[in-house]
C-alpha cells in the first residue's frame, strides 16, 4: 500500500511554535456540584513535544481518559469542571478560548480516536461521508478533490478497494475495519495531535496488532504527534517511546519507555509490571497489587498509593509527593524513591 | 498482548484476512417486502393506491356535478344512472364521494407532515439541549396531550372557525406532541452514541450536528408515526366535519356526507353507508400500511 503523495504534502514542514506541541500544566479536573465536588484528576502536568509518541497509561478510573477529553474541551459540563490548570497547545491556552473557537480546533489540529469502533460511526451515514465531514469542514476543497482525498486516506488505512468501500455503510464492515474507517476520519485533516483513547480495547488481538501497526504508519506518513491512551503498557511500549503513569487521578511516573521497563522508580509503576504474565514462569501465580484502588475524593492527605504500598515509611501518610525528578529522564512521585536517589 | 515492540510487524500477514465486506441488502428487495410481505398488506397498499388515484382523478371520474342538485331526483335508490343513489337534494352521492376524498387526502396528508415537522423540531430541541429548554417544552407539550385530540381540535377550530388552513392548523396542533414526545425520546437515545461524541470531536457545530447526524437516527420511528398518524388525520376531519366545524357544506367531504345523511337517514341510507364504508377503509389500510412500514424499518419486531 502506498501513500499517494498529496497526503503528507499539506504537512507544514517545521512548527513554528518553538515550545513542545502540548504543555498541561497542573490540571485539575471535578465532578459534581461546587463544595461537595469530587475531583477526578488532581495536579497534572505533562508535556509533549511534536512528532513524539506519549502514552498515558493507568487502570479504569486513573482519570486518564478524563485528561485527553479535558485536551479536547470535551468534558460533559455540567457536571464535569476544570478546577485548575492550563492546557497550551502551540503557546495557546485552550481552556481559555472561547467556547466557539474549539471546533476549529477540533479535528484540525487536534483530532480523537475513540474506544468503541462498533458505535462511534453513524449508522445511517456511508463512511465516505463522514470521512468526507471533517474535510469538508476544515479545508477548502472541490467535490472529486475531496472524493480522491478520502480514497487515499481509505488506502492510507488499509482499506482494500477503497473507490467501492466509498458509499458503504458502518454496519457492513468489521470491528477492525471500522476502527480504521475511525483512523481515517481522525487524521482526515492532517492534525498535529492524534489523541488516541483505548483504541485497541474492543478489538481482538490480531486485529489490535493491525491497529498498532496502522499507528506507527500514521507517524511514519503524517509525522503526528500521538498521544495514547490504553491501560495496557504493551500496546503503549510498541507504538510510543514515553509513558506517563496516573493512578487515582495523579501522575505517578513519567519516564522512557525503555526507561521504566528496566527500573521502574514508583511502587505501583513496579506492581503494574510485575502483574503482566510471562512467557518462562509458567505456573507461578499472576502477582496483583494488594487492596483497592481508592474511591475518587476519598483520600483527604498523603499520598494516594498509600494504603497499598509495600515500601511506604510515615512521610508518604502526611504529605503527598510531587513529581520529583528522579533523573533527567524520569520522573516518579514517590518519597522513598526520591530518597533513593538523593 | 505482547510487550515486545516489533513483534507486530509478523502479524501483518494477517491484514487480508477480514476484508470481506457484508452484502447490503438492495433498496427494491426492502419496498418488495414491504408491500407484498403479507396479504393484509396488498389489500392495504391496493386501497390506498386507489383512494390516491380517485382524489388526484376527481373531476374527471366523477360522473355529475357534486354540488348541481335536482329536485326531480331526490333520494334516489342506486341505479345505473346514479351507482350510490342520490341524498335529500337530488345531489349524486357518487360523484360527492370522489370529491371528498380531496379533502381527505389533503388533510391526512398535510397534517401529519407539517405536525411531523414542527414536533420534531420541538422534539430534538428539547432532548438535545435538555435542562430549562427540555423542561420548557416537555411541560407545553404534557398540556397538550392532556387534551384528547378530537376535543383540542374542536376548542381550536371553534374559536378559529372552519376555513381549510384552520382545519389543517387545529389537526396539527393536536398532532404535534406525539411527534415531540417520540423526537425528544429518540434524541435522548441518540445523543448518548459515541458517534454523536466523535462528530463533536471532529469540529462539527451543533446545528450540523443535529441536522446531519441526530435527525437522520432518529427519522424511522417519526416515519412509522406520520404513516400511522396519517389514517388519524383522515378520521379527525371526519369527525370536525361531521361536527359541523369542518368542511363547510354544501363542499362535500365524508364526515359532512355522513352528518347530511344522518338527517336524511330514512330517505336514503347509501350516503352513509358509502361515506362510512369509504372511511373505514382508507383508515383501516393507513394503519396497516404503517405497521407495515415498521415492520420494515424496525429490524427486531418479529411477524
Amino acid at each position: 500500500m502506498t501513500v499517494a503523495p498529496s497526503l503528507s504534502r499539506q504537512q507544514p514542514v517545521a512548527s513554528v511554535h518553538p515550545g513542545p506541541l502540548l504543555n498541561v500544566e497542573d490540571l485539575s479536573i471535578e465532578f459534581g456540584p461546587k463544595g461537595t465536588a469530587v475531583r477526578v484528576v488532581e495536579g497534572v502536568s505533562f508535556s509533549i513535544d511534536a512528532g513524539a509518541a506519549v502514552g498515558i497509561v493507568g487502570e479504569s478510573g486513573s482519570g486518564k481518559s478524563m485528561t485527553s477529553l479535558a485536551v479536547m474541551g470535551l468534558i460533559p459540563s455540567p457536571p464535569g469542571r476544570i478546577a485548575t490548570g492550563r492546557i497550551l497547545f502551540e503557546g495557546v491556552d485552550l481552556l481559555g478560548l472561547p467556547r466557539s473557537r474549539m471546533p476549529e480546533i477540533r479535528g484540525r489540529d487536534i483530532a480523537m480516536i475513540f474506544q468503541e469502533p462498533m458505535s462511534s460511526l453513524n449508522p445511517v451515514m456511508t463512511i465516505g461521508d463522514q470521512i468526507g465531514e471533517a474535510i469538508k469542514l476544515h479545508e477548502k476543497m472541490g467535490r472529486e478533490e475531496r472524493r480522491q482525498r478520502i480514497i487515499e486516506l481509505l488506502k492510507l488505512v488499509g482499506i482494500p478497494d477503497p473507490e467501492r468501500r466509498l458509499g458503504a455503510y458502518p454496519h457492513q464492515f468489521s470491528g477492525g475495519m471500522r476502527q480504521r474507517v475511525m483512523i481515517a476520519m481522525a487524521v482526515a485533516c492532517n492534525p498535529k495531535l492524534l489523541i488516541a483513547d483505548e483504541p485497541t480495547t474492543a478489538l481482538d488481538v490480531t486485529i489490535q496488532a493491525q491497529v498498532l501497526e496502522l499507528m506507527h504508519k500514521i507517524r511514519r506518513t503524517l509525522n503526528t504527534t500521538i498521544l495514547l491512551i490504553s491501560h495496557d503498557l504493551g500496546v503503549i511500549a510498541d507504538v510510543c517511546e514515553r509513558v506517563i503513569v496516573m493512578y487515582a487521578g495523579r501522575v505517578v511516573e513519567d519516564a522512557d519507555v525503555k526507561t521504566i521497563f528496566r527500573s521502574p522508580k514508583h511502587p505501583y509503576t513496579r506492581g503494574l509490571l510485575q502483574s503482566i504474565p510471562r512467557l518462562k514462569d509458567e505456573n507461578t501465580r499472576l502477582y496483583q497489587i494488594p487492596g483497592m484502588v481508592p474511591l475518587p475524593g476519598t483520600i483527604k492527605q498523603g499520598c494516594p498509593f498509600f494504603p497499598r504500598c509495600p515500601d511506604r515509611i510515615d512521610k508518604c501518610a502526611l504529605e503527598t509527593p510531587p513529581l520529583l525528578e528522579i533523573t533527567p529522564r524520569q520522573k516518579a512521585a514517590c518519597w522513598v524513591a526520591a530518597e533513593a536517589t538523593s | 498482548m505482547t510487550i515486545l515492540p516489533g513483534s507486530v510487524g509478523t502479524l501483518s500477514a494477517l491484514d487480508d484476512v477480514e476484508h470481506a465486506i457484508a452484502p447490503e441488502p438492495s433498496g427494491t428487495a426492502l419496498l418488495k417486502d414491504m408491500f407484498f410481505g403479507q396479504a393484509s398488506t396488498i389489500f392495504a397498499f391496493s386501497v390506498v393506491v386507489i383512494f390516491l388515484l380517485v382524489a388526484i382523478l376527481a373531476p374527471w371520474l366523477a360522473p355529475y356535478d357534486p354540488l348541481a342538485q335536482s329536485v326531480l331526483s331526490i333520494n334516489k335508490q342506486p341505479s345505473w344512472a346514479h351507482w350510490l343513489g342520490t341524498d335529500q337534494f337530488g345531489r349524486d352521492v357518487l360523484s360527492r364521494m370522489i370529491h371528498g376524498s380531496r379533502n381527505s387526502l389533503l388533510f391526512g396528508l398535510i397534517s401529519p407532515a407539517l405536525a411531523a415537522f414542527f414536533g420534531t423540531i420541538l422534539g430534538v430541541t428539547a432532548g438535545y439541549f435538555g435542562g430549562v429548554v427540555d423542561r420548557v417544552i416537555s411541560r407545553v407539550v404534557d398540556l397538550l396531550l392532556a387534551f384528547p385530540e378530537l376535543l383540542l381540535a374542536i376548542m381550536i377550530a371553534a374559536v378559529l372557525g372552519g376555513a381549510f388552513w384552520n382545519i389543517i392548523a387545529v389537526i396539527t396542533v393536536a398532532f404535534i406532541p406525539g411527534f415531540a414526545r417520540v423526537a425528544r425520546a429518540s434524541t435522548l437515545a441518540v445523543k448518548q452514541e459515541p458517534y454523536i461524541e466523535a462528530a463533536v470531536a471532529v469540529g462539527l457545530r451543533t446545528p450540523t450536528i443535529i441536522i446531519r447526524h441526530v435527525i437522520p437516527n432518529i427519522s424511522a420511528p417519526i416515519l412509522v408515526l406520520m404513516t400511522l398518524w396519517v389514517a388519524s388525520a383522515i378520521r379527525l376531519e371526519a369527525s370536525l366535519s361531521f361536527l359541523g366545524i369542518g368542511t363547510r357544506a354544501p363542499n362535500p367531504s365524508w364526515g359532512n356526507i355522513i352528518r347530511d345523511g344522518l338527517n336524511n337517514l330514512f330517505g336514503s341510507p347509501w350516503p352513509i353507508i358509502a361515506a362510512g364504508f369509504a372511511i373505514t377503509c382508507v383508515v383501516l389500510s393507513f394503519n396497516l400500511m404503517g405497521d407495515a412500514v415498521r415492520d420494515v424499518l424496525d429490524p427486531e419486531t418479529t411477524r
